[in-house]
């Protein structure tokens, strides 16, 4: 049985149908690589697995039981990283770190913790820099670094390469495998190439609507 | 009850067929209540034919609230239920009764020159008045301004619903505010105490301008839908 | 609790060391009143008679001067995002940053209010209410203030926008307000003014968060 399931979803952003129709289903271990063109939809889906945006239509589970009837039980078993990194400019990299990390419970804000975490992506020299006078690249790292410093069992990142080097890359997906191997689970949208071993691939663009249905439905109306 | 009107298509056959009659009751209750306002009923024997002000003050004033409470209702439905023609029955609302509003103001200062010798009394029926017509245009300001049309809606109808709370609060402050600083009222002649010869033009009066809102509010929700085609059709184009 | 706790520290921390934020806010105040004596002439009793309204709308107008600011950063960063993913009820959220609100803001507005009412020749029986009612007061517009800020998150014009939205929500304040204090000074009981002031703050404790709550999820959808 899966974990973590949506059923016939349809996303709508302001006035456009992204996607219609899509399912999907991760089993603890498994990870989903979203891909598509622009526009398809992926980060749609990640907002929307994330209940940042309620669904049109069609319905978030896990183990069974709706998302949408304990949403904060559900923020509490997933880190999401978006678009943007939510590094505080005039807080030490330190400071982000263990402020993320404190507002869920079973994180370790011991400063040889977050050192030990900045570490994983090879930032751990920066631990008291303040955020203004970070790259693009670290800030994400940084980013990144909030997901492993407090547990949660599923992973939703947007395009988490953006920014990064290959060597940040390589660290991030043997974290990836790293969690996974523990049970958790991952969805990761990508347009370039990140090695997620064995992950199901969904395809954005096989779920965009039916376009001449709709013209249909609107002649009705005029 | 809602999911009769929920299909935009459906909403666009059943105005088609009722605008025309809306328009028609509009056009004859405002012309006969306007006659016999103007020239049959007796003028009042301390104001004077001013009086006559009151036929478009009162159901002005009324209609003010009138909108502002069918604003809060629709924003609520469309909160609630997700429904979308609701937003645009909001949506659709607001410059109508801004307009009504504003009337308001401008015939009760028009009434308060003769009575007190002033175009601005800081009267508590008129400030509180003044007051709804800035939470009007605070309505209107943030439903345009967003790129995302469902999102300016839909915050606005938070804003109305907050403002609608609001209403009674101030109006209770403003009568506090006001027996302070200045007792009398300049419409306390327009009490309960009215006249048949009166209160038949007045209700017309009253009637036509809600069938106008009505009539208004429908054109406009038509015009929203079409609209929000045209939009529909422009995203298609960029999206494929 | 803790993690109420946790918001309003890092949001203090944050304003701190921003810095003058809180500064600028009563340097306004301050000078918005200064400016009344020009406009009026410095009669001292013209002055008196208006002092306690004059405070009033300044204190409103500089609590709303910051308001634009309590969520717009965090939605610019993301950080209001992941908040909102915080496992945690996003009223509590709402309302650890409206506390942070107040204690930048509505506290001292209160500290510097005595100054002005002596700069407005304002009668001394005034003082104690004046400040007893602004502090009843001033949470109540950090309350009303948050709201609004949250509404007009992404839109264009925020600032100007908010002010439209917010002050006319603020005028039972403003005239309750205004009337304990005339009443201190004319020897009446201020008691009524007050207790309805209180009214509005625990009204508006409950409501706002979730008014504020529902539209920040508007505004991140």
């Amino acid at each position: 049985m899966a974990r973590f399931t949506g059923e016939n979803l349809t996303c709508i952003r302001g006035e456009r149908c992204v996607f219609t129709g899509l399912d999907f289903a991760i089993q603890p271990g498994g990870a989903l690589k979203l891909v598509g063109p622009n526009g398809s939809g992926k980060s749609s889906l990640l907002r929307l697995m994330a209940g940042l945006i309620p669904p049109a239509s069609g319905s978030l589970a896990w183990d069974d039981g709706a998302v949408s009837e304990d949403p904060e039980e559900h923020n509490g078993r997933l880190h999401y990283v978006g678009h943007l990194d939510a590094v505080k400019t005039v807080l030490t990299v330190a400071e982000n770190v263990r402020f993320w990390a404190g507002l869920r419970p079973g994180a370790d804000t011991a400063r040889s913790a977050v050192v030990a975490a900045l570490g994983v992506f090879g930032i751990a020299h920066l631990v008291d820099v303040p955020g203004r006078f970070l790259s693009a690249g670290q800030r994400r790292r940084v980013n990144l670094t909030r997901i492993v410093s407090a547990p949660a069992e599923l992973w939703l990142l947007d395009e988490p390469t953006t920014a990064l080097d290959a060597a940040a890359t390589a660290g991030l997906e043997q974290t990836m495998a790293r969690h996974r191997a523990g049970g958790g689970m991952v969805v990761v949208s990508t347009h370039t190439e990140v090695g997620l071993d064995g992950a199901e691939v969904l395809d954005l663009s096989d779920f965009a609507e039916n376009v001449h249905d709709e013209a249909d439905s609107m002649a009705v109306g005029l | 009850m809602f999911d009769r009107f929920a299909n935009p298509a459906r909403f666009m056959r059943f105005s088609k067929i009722v605008l025309p009659w809306l328009a028609g009751i509009t056009i004859i209750c405002i012309a006969v209540g306007l006659y016999l306002g103007l020239f049959t009923a007796p003028a009042d024997y301390q104001q004077g034919e001013s009086v006559r002000i009151m036929y478009v003050h009162v159901p002005s004033a009324w209609m003010a609230l009138f909108c502002y409470t069918n604003m809060a209702i629709a924003a609520g439905i469309g909160l609630i239920w997700k429904h979308p023609l609701a937003d645009l029955a909001a949506k659709s609302s607001a410059p109508a009764g801004a307009c009504f509003t504003f009337l308001a103001l401008l015939t009760g200062s028009l009434w308060g020159k003769p009575m007190w010798g002033a175009w601005w009394v800081w009267d508590a029926r008129l400030t509180s008045m003044l007051v709804l017509f800035f939470l009007y245009l605070g309505y209107i300001a943030l439903n345009n301004a967003f790129d995302d049309p469902t999102r300016g809606s839909k915050a606005s109808s938070v804003l109305v619903l907050v403002g609608f709370v609001n209403v009674p609060i101030i109006k209770f402050s403003v009568d506090w505010w006001n027996t302070l600083h200045q007792p009398a009222s300049v419409f306390k002649a327009a009490g309960p105490a009215v006249d048949t010869s009166m209160l038949i033009p007045l209700m017309l009066m009253a009637v036509g301008f809600t069938t106008y809102f009505l009539w208004i509010v429908m054109l406009r929700m038509r015009g929203e839908i079409i609209g929000g085609k045209i939009r529909a059709i422009r995203l298609r184009q960029v999206h494929g | 609790m803790t993690r109420f706790m946790h918001i309003v520290r890092r949001d203090l921390y944050l304003a701190l060391r921003q810095g003058m934020d809180s500064a600028m806010v009563v340097m306004f105040f301050v000078l918005a009143v200064v400016l009344f004596p020009f406009g009026v002439g410095p009669e001292a009793n013209i002055l008196a008679r208006i002092a306690s309204g004059v405070i009033w709308v300044a204190a409103l107008l500089a609590s709303m001067l910051s308001l634009e600011r309590l969520f717009q950063t965090d939605f610019e960063d993301g950080s209001l995002e992941l908040l909102s993913l915080a496992p945690m009820t996003l009223e509590v959220i709402v309302l650890a940053k409206v506390t942070t609100h107040w204690l930048t803001t509505g506290l001292p507005l209160i500290a510097a209010a005595p100054l002005l009412a002596v700069l407005m020749n304002m009668n001394i029986d005034g003082f104690g209410t004046l400040i007893l009612a602004l502090a009843i007061g001033t949470p109540t517009l950090s309350l009303l203030g948050s709201v609004g800020a949250a509404l007009i998150l992404g839109s264009r014009r925020g600032g100007v926008l908010l002010s439209l939205l917010i002050l006319p929500l603020y005028i039972p304040l403003l005239i309750f307000g205004v009337s304990a204090v005339d009443s201190a000074i004319s020897g009446f009981a201020v008691r009524p003014q007050l207790m309805i002031m209180g009214g509005f703050l625990v009204a508006t404790l409950p409501l706002c968060p979730w008014a504020a709550s529902a539209a920040l999820r508007q505004a991140l959808e």
